[in-house]
């Protein structure tokens, strides 16, 4: 059965496209807009500024969040900075540009109008948050400071220390804060959604448990927003916070949501490798560093085997004795090619043998050259914060002098391995970032539309700004223009009363298995399948054994979980055992897609498919399309729906980071 | 290499802000010193639940020191002790003896009522920013973000104040109960930048009065609150917050 | 009123009280030094500051103050208190930046106080009040403070008892100088340091000036107020 997706984008050239649709669109009159309520669950940089925009327009507006307050939202932990395309240092930027390295970061699988319509808003998103106090870093003349950032030729990254996440989640909090007070946001944190309520065929409202009275409430409203980031701690160990999750996400796709390109996984190359079983999550050292340092592995196997012995250390292993493989491998790019590269190469290194520390799993970053070129208190200026934190946690500091060798003096090597950082698919939306359910609406991490295969670095605090601030406050309007939502609906609707229902019986079911496995021993076994056949390097036959053992562990989950305490009250482990059960799904559904394409592209590589040099092989000719899956039951594979790609301003080329 | 460590864990049990709460402990084997305060929690869980009990509930989220989630009174420090400003998820094991024993309590003020174990409610912080917190500014309507110029210094001492997590361990480690570092921050964060001055008046009086009505302490200058904050906010912030407030005052 | 009902008003009252209280006992140490040379010029002084109108209207404003101070302090106290909630600690560790002196500022106050009932009985009652009421046949003349030094300090006991309020005071002036200037905002990151080492400097050399008072006037009575010096070139009285 052929559905048609419906994507909506509007008509025109692709610079004119959101010109065109913002002209056409229909709007809600001032006094209407005083009528009609919005649900926005998440706070973090989608969610607290489209809640924020939604309350000024007028809206009334019900914020949801899962922690103690909405700046808690993991937005919060980006470090690197923000793109915009504002040309400030005259180095040739444009809108045009920013577009361009956008799809091509992507590696060609992103929406050409959504992603020009990202770096078209991207200058008023730095405007915005200027005006709200962001205290982004300056040049002593006042005017705004940029850096620069992997996968583009100019300088438009725009930071506040190592911290720009913070300060721009903080600034959006603040909007938000200004419309609590307003009283057009009711804010509701510690709540978690549990289920998206369809009546009529439209999304109504939702079913929240408030998470420290274990009470199940019922809210309605004309739209519902959800804004609840991604999927990466499916693989139990990754860079995201721990609460975070895809319940909500993965609820709306049972209910007939489509999740779209869940196989793109970005795995980021410089995270603090795994040091034992015992870890809880994985943490990030800034892309930054690779400006600075060189990665590298020993040439010979057998200084190898030392290192991960643990009877020799990295910096006993003179110069000539070191791989620095990706100088090797990418001349023209060196340390600085795009995260999927870098990570994909050490993992190479590894699998060969070549890791460096005792799990074999590691490999070094050195500023042994920098510092001896630049000195250690420049290095200190730079990264200063980065080395610290290191420190605090490994006890190694990387500017500490360790060895000398034939008159070259070498410090005490960093040691990283790539790590689960960010999911670019998501839940499947529309130019107005409607998904296929009308009145449900994704923004943010949580949907699938601007990255492609593949997102680079500062982008992605810019796609969740441009979604709040000015991109769903306009469409939204267009679904709310529709006279016949405007009678608030009651909860007391059998619709609302059934999906509670169906919420509290997975609750008693969960409760109720009294077996004998943690929710956390089970996610981390789900979390090492992931890893090692959903994984960096993924293949046909992994990703069908990965997705039996799944298949296993979850019949495990079903029927040997253990869940101590009741529904009343705060249950943590409660909350946990519900997440992890649409992990598992939202775990199938990668491999599935992970299965069905058959090419290398971007976060998603197939080793059957790749160049005689170990590159990935795309294969524009059958998968130049968005895959989108249809859920039919517990127990029914997904189906594969396909929205095609059109390509009318951008050549679609291979990507080439060697010369 | 990592050294295994025995430690013993007394930690606060309460269920709800009525109940008297008492300590419980539970010792932990083996723990590996390169693993994180945290984690070992997350081991004497694990072992709780193993055992069929529940398990000791405090927050905690993004586990890197910046979501300022995670709350836990150590061994009489507000995030445990380390050398520069940590939070408590960037605390590790290295840093305790074998043998010791590790007391972990929550933060205790009238202000932040515990909820659960070492969970407590900070909402509090969250009304103090609505009372004020912000720049009233409306989505998409702005200038070019150069037309206004910030002295880099102005800039850089901004970006310090605000890089305030909200944890609420100033409140919690000060004597009175005061809120003032949290408070003072987000004021000076704004009063230090242009875009913040039409408001600058307005937000120091609105942000006191609701900190005074949500009973936060009165602030004796101690420096309790800037000696453990793990971001390194200082008391000058609380001197910008006094000059403001009083100009403001004097200028009704 | 901002300055009784927000907690930086009241921090307010302290502070500007509080330093018109450092003014105050920094005049009364230069005051004193007097008396380390001539008697004549130091009763001279005190025969100024007899039951002249002004005297007396300084004496009630001083007073003022010094209520004003030990009334919001206990105001303070009891709201801190309440702040801080029913839940003590099990364990606490003061972090090293933390002074003793600022956590202890209340019990200072109150050892002050007691110290400032002793001065008034050895002096103040002897001397302005004895004029006031126009008391007889006490040892010494209510302008000859210069005696009644020498009497109170010949009692080792008194002697001992001002060392440790001076002490006591010394301690909190070094807080609460600094504290003042930032509860005014007249403070920041380099003033901070400035106010610190100003207040520290400021203390010692008053809290020095009384201890030299004590010690004289108790080791050595007769060595003291010897120098034939005028304050002024007629008497008064």
């Amino acid at each position: 059965m052929a559905i048609n997706i419906d994507s909506k984008i509007p008509e025109g050239p692709v610079a004119e496209k959101w010109s065109n649709y913002k002209a056409h669109q229909r709007l809600v009159n001032p006094k209407n807009k005083l009528k009609l309520d919005v649900i926005v669950v998440g706070t973090g940089l989608a969610g607290a500024s489209a809640a924020a925009s939604l309350g000024e327009m007028g809206f009334n507006v019900l914020n949801f969040c899962i922690q103690d307050s909405p700046r808690r939202a993991h937005s919060i932990a980006a470090q690197g900075g923000i793109n915009a395309a504002k040309n400030y240092q005259n180095d040739g930027d444009s809108v045009y540009r920013l577009f361009y390295d956008t799809v091509k970061g992507g590696d060609y699988r992103a929406r050409e109008a959504n992603v020009y319509r990202l770096a078209e808003v991207s200058n008023n998103i730095i405007d915005q948050c200027v005006a709200q106090g962001v205290p982004f870093a300056r040049e002593y003349g006042g005017t705004l400071a940029n850096r620069s950032f992997g996968g583009a030729q100019v300088s438009r990254t725009f930071y506040a220390k190592g911290q720009t996440g913070q300060q721009l989640l903080l600034g959006a909090y603040s909007a938000l804060s200004a419309q609590v007070q307003a009283g057009k946001v009711k804010l509701y944190t510690r709540y978690e959604m549990e289920d998206v309520v369809i009546v009529d065929g439209k999304a109504r409202g939702i079913i929240a448990k408030n998470l420290v009275t274990g009470k199940l409430e019922r809210f309605t409203a004309n739209a519902v927003v959800i804004a609840t980031g991604g999927y990466g701690n499916t693989y139990f160990l990754s860079t995201n916070a721990m609460g975070c999750n895809c319940t909500a996400a993965v609820q709306c796709y049972r209910k007939g949501a489509y999740m779209a390109n869940p196989s793109y996984v970005q795995i980021h190359p410089t995270c603090i490798p795994v040091h034992g079983d015992k870890q809880s999550k994985l943490t990030l050292m800034s892309e930054s560093l690779r400006n600075d340092g060189r990665i590298w592995v020993p040439k010979k196997i057998e200084d190898a085997k030392a290192l991960q012995a643990g009877t020799k250390e990295g910096w006993e292993i003179p110069e000539e004795d070191r791989d620095y493989y990706l100088e090797r491998r990418y001349p023209a790019f060196g340390n600085l090619v795009p995260r999927d590269v870098a990570s994909r190469a050490a993992k190479e290194r590894c699998d060969k043998g070549f890791g460096v520390n005792n799990t074999g799993l590691a490999v070094f970053l050195d500023f042994s050259e920098s510092i001896n070129r630049l000195g250690l208190d420049a290095m200190k200026q730079r990264y200063g914060n980065l080395f610290d934190m290191y420190e605090e946690i490994t006890d190694v500091y990387p500017g500490d002098l360790a060895n000398e060798i034939n008159g070259v003096k070498y410090y005490k090597p960093m040691m990283i391995y790539p790590a689960i950082h960010y999911t670019m698919g998501g839940v499947w939306v529309d130019y107005e970032l409607q998904t296929s359910i009308p009145g449900l609406f994704a923004i943010g991490e949580c949907n699938f539309s601007d990255h492609g295969a593949n997102r680079l670095g500062a982008s992605a605090l810019m796609q969740g700004l441009a979604d709040g601030y000015f991109v769903l406050p306009y469409t939204i309007q267009n679904y709310l223009a529709d006279q016949s939502l405007w009678p608030r609906v009651s909860t007391d609707l059998p619709e609302f009363a059934e999906a509670e229902k169906a919420v509290d019986a997975e609750l008693t079911r969960l409760l109720n298995i009294k077996g004998k496995r943690s929710v956390d021993s089970i996610h981390k076994e789900l979390g090492h399948i992931m890893w090692e056949y959903v994984g960096m390097g993924r293949t046909a036959e992994g990703l069908k054994t990965g997705i039996q053992k799944m298949k296993e562990l979850q019949k495990e989950f079903d029927t040997n979980l253990f869940v101590p305490g009741s529904k009343e009250g705060l249950n943590v482990e409660l909350d946990k055992a519900i997440h992890l059960r649409d992990f598992f799904t939202m775990g199938e559904l990668v491999a599935h897609d992970a299965l069905s394409r058959n090419e290398s592209c971007g976060g998603h590589f197939r080793e059957e498919y790749q160049t005689e040099e170990g590159e990935a092989k795309r294969d524009d000719a059958n998968y130049f399309y968005v895959g989108c899956w249809e859920y039919k039951g517990a127990d029914k594979d997904p189906e594969l729906i396909k929205e095609p790609l059109e390509y009318e301003a951008i050549k679609v080329q291979t990507r080439n980071y060697k010369n | 290499m990592a050294k295994n460590l025995n430690v013993t864990i007394k930690f606060w049990k309460q269920n709800g802000p009525k109940d008297k709460g008492h300590f419980e402990t539970h010792d932990l084997k083996n723990i590996p010193d390169d693993t994180s305060f945290l984690e070992a929690l997350d081991i004497m869980n694990e072992e709780l639940i193993a055992a069929g009990k529940e398990p000791f509930v405090f927050d905690h989220d993004c586990r890197e020191g910046i979501c300022g989630m995670c709350s836990l009174y150590i061994n009489g420090t507000p995030h445990g002790k380390t050398e520069r400003g940590a939070t408590t998820c960037q605390l590790y094991m290295r840093r305790f003896k074998n043998g010791e024993t590790i007391t972990v309590e929550p933060w205790r003020s009238a202000g932040f009522p515990v909820i659960k174990d070492c969970m407590v409610d900070r909402s509090a912080f969250d009304k103090i920013i609505q009372a004020g917190g912000y720049t009233t500014v409306r989505t998409g309507a702005p200038q070019d973000a150069n037309a206004i110029l910030i002295p880099k210094q102005d800039a850089d001492e901004a970006m310090d104040c605000a890089s305030c997590i909200g944890c609420g361990a100033c409140v919690a480690a000060c004597k009175n109960g005061s809120a003032m570092l949290f408070v003072s921050s987000k004021v000076s964060q704004l009063a230090l930048l242009p875009q913040g001055r039409p408001e600058a008046a307005k937000r120091a009086k609105a942000m006191v009065a609701k900190m005074d009505e949500l009973g936060f302490g009165n602030c004796t200058n101690t420096r309790a609150c800037e000696a453990v904050c793990p971001k390194c906010e200082t008391i000058a912030n609380i001197a910008r917050l006094n000059r403001e407030f009083i100009k403001a005052k004097m200028a009704d | 009123m901002w300055l009784f009902n927000s907690s930086i008003g009241r921090k307010l009252i302290m502070s500007v009280t509080g330093i018109a209280l450092v003014l105050f006992i920094t005049f009364h140490g230069c005051m004193n030094v007097v008396a380390l040379i001539s008697k004549d010029a130091y009763n001279t002084i005190c025969a100024l500051l007899g039951s002249n109108w002004y005297a007396i209207a300084a004496t009630l404003g001083l007073a003022a103050l010094v209520v004003i101070h030990i009334i919001y302090a206990f105001i303070l106290t009891i709201q801190n208190r309440k702040a801080r909630g029913n839940n003590k600690y099990a364990v606490t560790e003061k972090p090293d930046k933390v002074e003793w002196a600022s956590q202890n500022m209340l019990v200072l106050g109150i050892i002050i106080c007691l110290g400032l009932l002793l001065h008034l009985f050895n002096f103040w009652y002897n001397m302005m009040f004895a004029e006031i009421i126009g008391a007889e046949g006490l040892k010494y003349g209510p302008a000859d403070g210069f005696n009644w030094i020498k009497e109170t300090f010949s009692n080792p006991v008194f002697s001992c008892l001002y060392i440790i309020w001076l002490v006591a005071i010394w301690f909190h002036l070094t807080h609460g100088m600094w504290s003042a200037m930032q509860t005014l905002g007249l403070s920041g990151h380099i003033w901070f340091q400035r106010w610190k080492c100003i207040g520290q400097v400021w203390s010692t050399i008053i809290m020095a000036l009384f201890l030299i008072v004590v010690l004289a006037f108790w080791f050595f009575p007769d060595a003291v107020g010897q120098c034939d010096f005028k304050l002024l070139p007629f008497a008064v009285n």
